[in-house]
């Protein structure tokens, strides 16, 4: 892969997400259009960027399961949803625009997948 | 006999959800072969602590608010074509949900209608909120000595079951598992034991991705240019095939929009799941780490590989307690220097808030700028990407159980009408009622839940 011409691009080119809520803790799905992204996915978007990304909004830690036959990444964010539904005085009480903030973590994905 | 399909459509998702697009199911179901059900999903977490406020005001009162608005437009038609209806529209008060449900049938002439009622959810009929406080929190906050507004277990599917069993044609719940609506007509047409696990977690797994209605064909996934959703406008509910094998397809109303693809029950499959190994019902874990997707038609979805592990010793249920109140207030303003005049106004809010000297939490906002993915404490300043010029609008959001207090935040936005920046406009200003959350798990011995039948009660 190192010899291929890579290409910066958001996840929202090369995934969709949802995420839902439970308490103060978010859970996102990542999801590759295509299934030969999903180890770009496993490789770059670690616990530690994802808990990183989220840090201004509180999220004290990040879980990350990998469901290889959907293929999709579940990432378990705790303490980012500012109290939870009952609390928060977030305008979004739930969390769920977080998927899309999600999405704008960059990776670094061969040219020919970007198509 | 044992019937080799069985179908089961959603009606709705959450309480608010549409009341219209449970009709193209019912159309859709009724041209089916075999057992046909349709399912009502209307109780979130909190929405029974405020059902259960509305009973105390007034008896009769305490179950979905929108019963009727559900219930009227389908009923004589689900009952004439012998599709049950199963749905927890009972919130703090199943029996009312369907005193009131028979109401309606007796006025659309749906004569000798069975309507049972799932009791025993209700922890504070057979224990005190002292007992309930003394419970450790799994999730959400310590509940300490404050008053329990309404405890309730999530029941699973063996109760309405046997409503069923017992030939209900529509089965009212309070609280139960939101899967268990659909693993309950499941449980009763293939006769799955209590310990048939990988069944029960197929048919739990059904339940998940039908619990929250469009969800899963099209609705909250739409992207335009990413994922685009035909007549998103009129779009389709789901409707779940499950076979006496196991294997489960996911498809949806006849002649409407939206799409069910790998795609729209990937998501919907995810959602609200933490680990994928473990999710925890009543009935069943769940374990859907190896479930494939596989598209076998057009809006037609096969779904494989859910497995199932023995059900948890305890159930959980949802605590309730006051939260005190919650407000908000919002000022917009536009044009020429528009960001500058919207920061002036927040650091005006800001110093006439510490005059108020509360320890109640403040959060400031410009939408805009900075909102939805901001935290509780960012900086309202560092918006130096953002053009001053434009269409921004501030808000003020605050919490407490000192309602003065909290009204006094709110009026601080009001004020700058006549004492802030130039041109602030458009004020606008809620004061919500609050209720906490915690849950906590219940020896599931403890709870027995029981079918009545209408007819029980008169």
């Amino acid at each position: 892969m190192a010899q291929e011409h890579m290409r910066t691009v958001r996840l929202h080119d090369i995934a969709h997400a949802r995420a839902g809520d439970k308490g103060n803790r978010s859970n996102i799905s990542l999801i590759p259009y295509r299934a030969a992204t999903y180890e770009i996915l496993l490789e770059q978007v670690t616990e530690k960027r994802v808990l990183e990304l989220f840090s201004n909004k509180g999220a004290s830690n990040v879980i990350r399961y990998e469901l290889p036959n959907l293929p999709a990444l579940n990432f378990v964010i705790d303490d980012v949803l500012e109290g939870g539904v009952n609390s928060a005085l977030n305008l979004d009480q739930h969390g769920k625009t977080l998927s899309f903030l999600l999405l704008t973590l960059s990776v670094e994905v061969p040219v020919t997948l970007t198509v | 006999m044992v019937p080799s399909v069985v179908n089961i459509g959603c009606g709705a998702g959450f309480s608010g959800d549409r009341v219209d697009a449970a009709m193209p199911v019912v159309e859709t179901l009724a041209n089916k072969e075999g057992p046909k059900y349709l399912i009502f999903e209307t109780l979130a977490e909190r929405t029974l602590a405020l059902a259960q406020k509305h009973r105390r005001k007034d008896p009769t009162h305490g179950y979905s608010p929108f019963l009727e608005n559900y219930i009227r437009p389908i009923l004589k038609k689900c009952y004439e074509t012998d599709i049950k209806i199963v749905s927890n529209f009972g919130a703090a008060n199943p029996k009312g949900a369907a005193m009131k449900i028979s109401e309606i049938a007796d006025q659309l002439g749906c004569k000798n209608i069975k309507i049972a009622v799932v009791e025993g959810d209700d922890l504070l009929q057979i224990m005190s909120s002292q007992d309930i406080q003394n419970y450790p929190t799994i999730e959400g906050l310590e509940i300490g000595d404050n008053e329990v507004v309404a405890a309730n277990v999530y029941l699973g599917a063996r109760p309405i079951a046997e409503a069923l069993s017992r030939g209900a044609d529509v089965v009212v719940v309070g609280r139960c598992t939101d899967p268990a609506l659909v693993l309950g007509p499941l449980v009763k047409e293939f006769g799955w034991g209590e310990d048939d696990w990988i069944n029960l977690a197929t048919g739990t797994m059904a339940g998940h991705l039908l619990e929250c209605g469009g969800q899963v064909t099209g609705a909250y996934f739409a992207d335009p240019g990413y994922k685009d959703v035909p007549d998103l406008a009129n779009v389709g509910f789901p409707i779940a095939e499950v076979a006496n094998d196991g294997s489960l397809i996911i498809t949806k109303a006849d002649n409407t929009g939206g799409l069910v693809s790998a795609q729209t029950v990937k998501e919907q499959l995810l959602y609200e799941i933490h680990d994928p190994e473990n999710y925890f019902t009543a009935d069943v874990i769940l374990d859907i780490s190896k479930v494939k997707v596989l598209e076998v038609g057009p809006d037609r979805v096969k779904v494989t590989g859910a497995r199932g592990k023995q059900r948890p010793d305890t159930l959980k249920a949802t605590v309730s307690i006051d939260g005190g109140w919650m407000g908000e207030a919002e000022m917009s303003y536009a044009g020429p220097n528009a960001l500058k005049r919207a920061q002036l106004a927040i650091d005006v809010l800001k110093s006439r808030c510490r005059d108020i000297k509360t320890n109640n939490p403040i959060r400031f906002d410009i939408v805009g700028t900075m909102s939805v993915h901001s935290g509780d404490n960012e900086d309202t300043t560092n918006t130096h990407k953002y053009p001053d010029d434009g269409d921004y609008r501030i808000r003020i959001a605050t919490c407490g159980h000192d309602k003065e207090i909290v009204e006094r935040v709110n009026q601080e936005m009001l004020s700058l009408y006549c004492s802030g920046p130039a041109a602030g406009g458009g004020f606008r200003q809620h004061l919500t009622d609050q209720v906490q959350t915690a849950s906590i798990l219940v020896d599931r011995n403890k709870i027995l839940p029981k079918v009545h039948f209408l007819t029980d009660y008169a």
